[in-house]
């Protein structure tokens, strides 16, 4: 069942600037969407436009199968978690909880009942009687995610919640908010600009660039499968490889520097395509072999686990992923791209072919 | 904070010696003069004073004239601040979501501050003018026949008026830029969790607002005793007769028109005290309700 379906939304300010073109897309009841992209793609006019905190300029938002166009914020069944908490300041965190309850005439036992349940859920037990000045970044977040919960919504909106935290609290927070989630199967949208939470949280991604969807899928799809140079770049780090090329139809590719390979795919048109190579799928060898590309190592990254080789292939930029078992090979090294998933873009448009 | 460490230990008596001799000068000495004269009976002529101990207290206390003045300075007060202070919220709450021309008409909240108060005073007598004020007219035109300067409420409101008008602005600014600095996010949390725009103001905005509102209150307290002297002199002409007045105009009345400077002494140890009182109250016990953040 659809709980949110977007048809051709989209959101143009009086001055005349459009944060989204007419986009379309619907979420299944329980799943949990992600929308990503760089900052001014829109994602957040998206979210703050299901919430009602913005006015939809075209298109039609239905909630739960009512058109909710002209629906109050507060009378969509929606809770959003916010980016800088909104928590509000002059009330404990029981009060920041209750107050949407109270506020729907829920009786006191009940609201009660909910805001303990919620903050046992939470681990914020001892802190209901707190005002938030007191809490710290983590727990404040927590109390946001309470606020949310609590009302027991037809969807959760999450805009880039997770930005104020640093990088250990966030990917702690990360798993927190998805198992809640799981648990309470309350369909949500989630915001950010970070493609780690984007592959490591949704369902679902869309990814969005410049008021655009450039493509939805589950993150694996996303992932092996983007369909356009943008998405191939945006997801992933190191991003993905993208080498410009000439395909010229005889089911080869020629690179810069005199340097040629099978072509991955047979299109009818020739022209300038970019090949797109994800750094973990090149297998680097020591010695050259048949049909493998030279490959200039500038530089090493050691991280640890894994290894990661900066140089260039024909003069372009590459990089390559690998174990960190893998030895460090002296000056040149060979690029085996014939049996590597290799993907090709349209070299104007960045459309995949 | 940043600690400075002196060497010379008068030198940081000497660095705010300019600000206490103001004070000194300006505040404390003329207080200790008025308490001490209080005491006294000074001849009309400056020639000399007699010591009669809390007689001026007891004559002042028990004149009706006095608790006249008294009672018609509490209803003037309460009245001005309300009504300036709510007025000023109204205003501002509106002017915030203003979005087109927001400027302009901000400017023209803001340009009557500018107005110094007896030109406030003298604008304003002139709209309750008996013959060309058109509030004189606009309330004849409703069947009520104003008689500034005769009929003593018909005075009182006229003051009344003028005083909140010349307030409005100096709240409208403060509670605007109150307003402006609540987050935004906070009235979007609460617009989804509450769907009544008037329940959020009361419930989430004017908390949010009350440190502002509480400096107001005080300002306002003090603007309604003591700075509204300007507009009440406009209003009754200099000569107060049966018109209403306020304590602040009784101090002048008597010690510069009647040369009682002994009753007009102890006339301003009595306001002194009353606003000292009000504002320990208001410190004390208005000032928990504020949330500071």
């Amino acid at each position: 069942m659809k709980q949110v379906t977007l048809t051709n939304v989209s959101k143009t300010y009086p001055n005349g600037v459009t944060a989204v073109r007419p986009t379309s897309f619907e979420i299944e009841k329980g799943e949990f969407l992600v929308l990503v992209g760089p900052s001014g793609c829109g994602k957040s006019t998206i979210l703050r436009m299901i919430a009602g905190l913005e006015a939809i300029t075209e298109g039609d938002l239905e909630i739960a199968g009512k058109r909710v166009n002209d629906v109050e914020p507060a009378e969509r069944d929606i809770a959003m978690v916010f980016q800088n908490y909104a928590l509000y300041p002059h009330m404990t965190v029981f009060n920041n909880m209750a107050y949407g309850l109270r506020n729907r005439g829920t009786s006191k036992a009940e609201i009660d009942k909910a805001v303990r349940d919620a903050a046992t859920m939470l681990n914020l037990g001892e802190f209901l009687d707190r005002k938030p000045s007191q809490l710290s970044g983590g727990q404040r977040q927590r109390v946001a995610m309470g606020r949310a919960i609590v009302r027991n919504p037809a969807l959760f909106l999450f805009d880039e919640p997770l930005s104020n935290l640093d990088a250990k609290l966030r990917g702690q927070m990360r798993i927190e908010i998805r198992a809640l989630q799981r648990r309470l199967g309350v369909t949500s949208v989630y915001v950010t600009h970070d493609q780690v939470e984007a592959m490591t949280m949704a369902d679902r991604i869309v990814v969005l660039n410049a008021g655009r969807i450039e493509q939805i899928g589950t993150p694996s799809e996303i992932y092996h499968q983007p369909q356009s140079t943008f998405v191939a770049s945006f997801m992933g780090a190191p991003p993905m490889n993208l080498i410009d090329a000439d395909y010229k139809g005889n089911g080869r590719v020629y690179l810069k520097g005199g340097l040629d390979m099978p072509a991955p795919v047979e299109t009818g048109r020739a022209g300038s395509v970019k090949i797109g190579v994800r750094p973990e799928n090149a297998k680097m060898l020591a010695t050259e072999t048949q049909g493998a590309l030279p490959f200039a190592i500038n530089h090493v990254e050691e991280l640890g686990a894994i290894r990661l080789f900066h140089g260039t292939v024909g003069g372009q930029p590459f990089t390559v992923h690998t174990s960190h078992e893998h030895a460090i090979p002296e000056g040149t090294a060979w690029l085996d791209l014939e049996k590597s998933p290799v993907l090709m873009f349209d070299g104007a448009t960045g459309a995949r072919l | 904070m940043k600690r400075v460490q002196f060497n010379r230990p008068l030198l940081p008596f000497l660095l705010i010696l300019p600000q206490m001799a103001v004070i000194v000068i300006f505040f404390y000495w003329p207080s200790a003069q008025a308490i001490q004269s209080s005491f006294y009976i000074e001849d009309p002529f400056g020639f000399g004073a007699t010591f009669v101990g809390l007689s001026n207290y007891h004559d002042i206390l028990t004149s009706a004239e006095y608790l006249k003045i008294v009672n018609f300075t509490v209803i003037f007060t309460l009245l001005v601040t309300v009504l300036s202070l709510s007025i000023g919220l109204l205003l501002a709450v509106k002017a915030d979501k203003v979005i087109r021309g927001s400027s302009a008409y901000k400017t023209l909240l803001i340009s009557v501050y500018a107005v110094a108060p007896p030109v406030a005073g003298l604008i304003g007598v002139m709209f309750f003018d008996q013959h060309i004020g058109p509030f004189v007219k606009l309330a004849a035109w409703f069947g009520w026949e104003m008689r500034v300067g005769i009929d003593y409420w018909d005075t009182a409101i006229t003051m009344i008026t003028i005083s909140v008008w010349k307030q409005i602005p100096y709240n409208f600014i403060f509670f605007l830029s109150g307003l402006q600095g609540i987050s935004r996010s906070v009235v979007e949390a609460a617009a989804i969790d509450c769907r009544s725009p008037i329940r959020r103001f009361w419930t989430v905005i004017l908390p949010l607002l009350s440190p502002t509102a509480f400096f107001l209150l005080i300002i306002n307290m003090t603007y309604a005793l003591f700075d509204t002297f300007g507009i009440i002199d406009t209003t009754v002409k200099d000569k107060a007769a049966n018109n209403p007045i306020t304590l602040v105009y009784k101090v002048y009345m008597d010690g510069f028109r009647g040369n009682d400077i002994g009753g007009s002494s102890a006339q301003s140890v009595i306001l002194m005290l009353v606003v000292f009182v009000l504002t320990v109250f208001q410190f004390r016990f208005i000032e928990r309700r504020v949330h500071y953040n």
